[in-house]
């Protein structure tokens, strides 16, 4: 019997077992062989359970379990890092046939996995504010921005923050069906997802592919350039202003 | 502390869960030092890794793998290594264990510990990968006798004359879990005493202490599942009681990893092991 052989019958609950595993007299024992098969589909279950706390709202626990097993058997991890694991869930939920109608969910998993991965990234100080109206307006504008590392930009078609908020947050639910762009920073320990002004966006995502921010707000669409910047400042979300070509 | 004196003393430890930090910095007695799952730490920084350099200031920490599958049938995850050795490099642990068991399977990681035949030609493959990641590490490692629920037919060596044969080609340590011992010879219908009074204490680097759940087997018999979501049993307590007589004290871990208590639940568990460490640790150094 070769590991891979075990591997397939571990995941495929139907399947035959692998010869040679047996109880101690030699008999067949497919009892003690899903004990494994429960081990990993419980396990993984449960690391996906704690990713998706939203989603799992979203769609109910019992739907969630069952959601959760054929994820897990078509994507098995492919780190040991298991607090990454589920990031192939947003392109598994546009896939998966009883969940079309909500056409959020996938979104929502980006937002989850996206306060994951700042949940777990390194720390940068973030850059004094002064330092912002130092500059002058010219120089301003050539300048590139730096983020820390938590920072995340979740683009959506979707009011997916207001979806995020109402489910985690117990806030209202939103009533209409509007895009939505949520920055996330984490201002000490936990990472926090903040709705940006409409239009804003393009040019924060503009930033974080390295622009200028005269190229970045030209780019359009309109949108409120100060209160942007307002939020991405008190929230500690840059930690330099590069001048001059990036290295 | 001085990096080059760190050990895990031999005394109680716990398996680290952040919703214990507060009641640990508080004060942790009788718990001395504290184990923790090395890939909960891999990431690049956060709270995770802050409480650990915290708590790394006032106890020593044994760093657990549970992922480097060193049984497996293709070469170790390099890249897996290489965040094993980071976070060795930087945190500089009082020790560093992993499984006899394979988890991994090409680009997969399965997340359970499986099951390996005991044959010469595991014993080369499992032996080269313990000498990989102690050359990597810069260290000895600490490799764990499994929990056992099946037999395969094509092994042939006995349990302990593997793990006994690794740590000779090897120069690694073993780390006896005490309720593994208890739930594969449970499984295997063999003497779990037995077990004991024939393992190489010497060897001997850490103890765990954990719960199983039971169940049935095909036929009917007891079938004891390694859980980690509740007390040690009664009889895996005797059985740690005999291995302390036997083998002398030893840094002894309760492991709980799943249902987690609040921390009162695992520090009486802590203070039982305790109970059986000392009257022995008195003997010895009188």
């Amino acid at each position: 019997m070769t590991q891979s052989e075990f591997r397939a019958a571990l995941l495929d609950p139907e399947g035959p077992l692998p010869a040679g595993l047996t109880d101690p007299e030699g008999r067949p024992a497919p009892k003690r062989f899903n004990v494994y098969r429960n081990n990993v589909t419980v396990s993984l279950t449960e690391a996906l359970r704690q990713a998706f706390p939203v989603v799992r709202a979203l769609v109910g626990e019992e739907f969630f379990t069952a959601m959760a097993q054929v994820h897990l058997r078509a994507h098995p991890p492919r780190s040991p890092l298991l607090m990454f694991y589920g990031e192939d869930m947003p392109a598994f939920l546009e896939g998966f046939a009883p969940v079309r109608h909500l056409g959020y969910l996938p979104d929502v998993a980006r937002l989850e996995l996206a306060l994951r991965q700042s949940y777990h990234a390194a720390e940068a100080p973030p850059m004094p504010s002064e330092l912002f109206g130092a500059l002058g307006p010219d120089r301003l504008m050539r300048a590139r921005i730096v983020f820390v590392p938590a920072v995340r930009l979740i683009r959506s078609r979707w009011p997916v923050h207001a979806i995020w908020a109402a489910n985690a947050r117990g806030e209202a639910p939103p009533t209409a069906a509007t895009p939505q762009d949520t920055l996330i920073t984490r201002p000490s320990y936990d990472p926090e997802p903040v709705l940006l002004p409409p239009g804003a966006g393009n040019f924060v995502a503009a930033l974080l592919a390295g622009a200028r921010l005269g190229e970045a707000i030209e780019q359009g669409p309109e949108f409120d350039l100060t209160a942007t910047l307002t939020i991405l400042m008190a929230r500690g979300a840059i930690a330099q202003i590069q001048e001059g070509d990036a290295p | 502390m001085d990096p080059t004196t760190r050990h895990l003393p031999q005394r109680p430890g716990v398996g680290y869960k952040p919703q214990h930090f507060s009641n640990i910095i508080a004060g942790a007695d009788p718990v001395k030092w504290l184990e923790i799952h090395a890939e909960n730490y891999m990431g690049d920084g956060g709270r995770p890794i802050a409480q650990l350099r915290h708590l790394a200031e006032r106890f020593p920490i044994s760093v657990h793998g549970v992922g480097l599958s060193i049984g497996g049938e293709g070469p170790l995850d390099r890249e897996h290594l290489a965040r094993h050795r980071h976070l060795n490099d930087w945190l500089n642990p009082a020790s560093f264990s992993e499984h006899l068991a394979w988890s991994t399977h090409g680009a997969e990681f399965l997340n359970d510990l499986l099951p390996l035949p005991y044959t010469e030609a595991t014993l080369t493959r499992v032996a080269d990968h313990i000498d990989e990641v102690q050359e990597a590490l810069g260290r000895r490692m600490l490799l764990e006798n499994p929990s056992v629920y099946l037999s395969f037919s094509g092994s042939h060596l006995d349990e302990i004359e593997f793990l006994g044969e690794l740590a000779r080609r090897t120069g690694c340590g073993l780390l006896l879990d005490v309720n593994n011992v208890y739930v594969s010879c449970t499984n295997r219908c063999t003497s779990p005493e037995d077990y004991i009074d024939r393992f190489p204490h010497a060897l001997v680097g850490e103890i765990h202490l954990g719960g199983h759940d039971e169940d049935r087997d095909d036929s009917g018999r007891p079938l004891l599942i390694d859980a980690h979501g509740s007390e040690v049993v009664d009889p895996v307590w005797q059985l740690y009681a005999r291995t302390i007589e036997l083998g002398g004290p030893k840094p002894t871990l309760i492991e709980w990893d799943n249902d987690v208590p609040d921390w009162p639940v695992l520090a009486t568990e802590a203070h039982r092991a305790a109970r059986i460490l000392d009257p022995v640790l008195e003997r010895v150094t009188a």
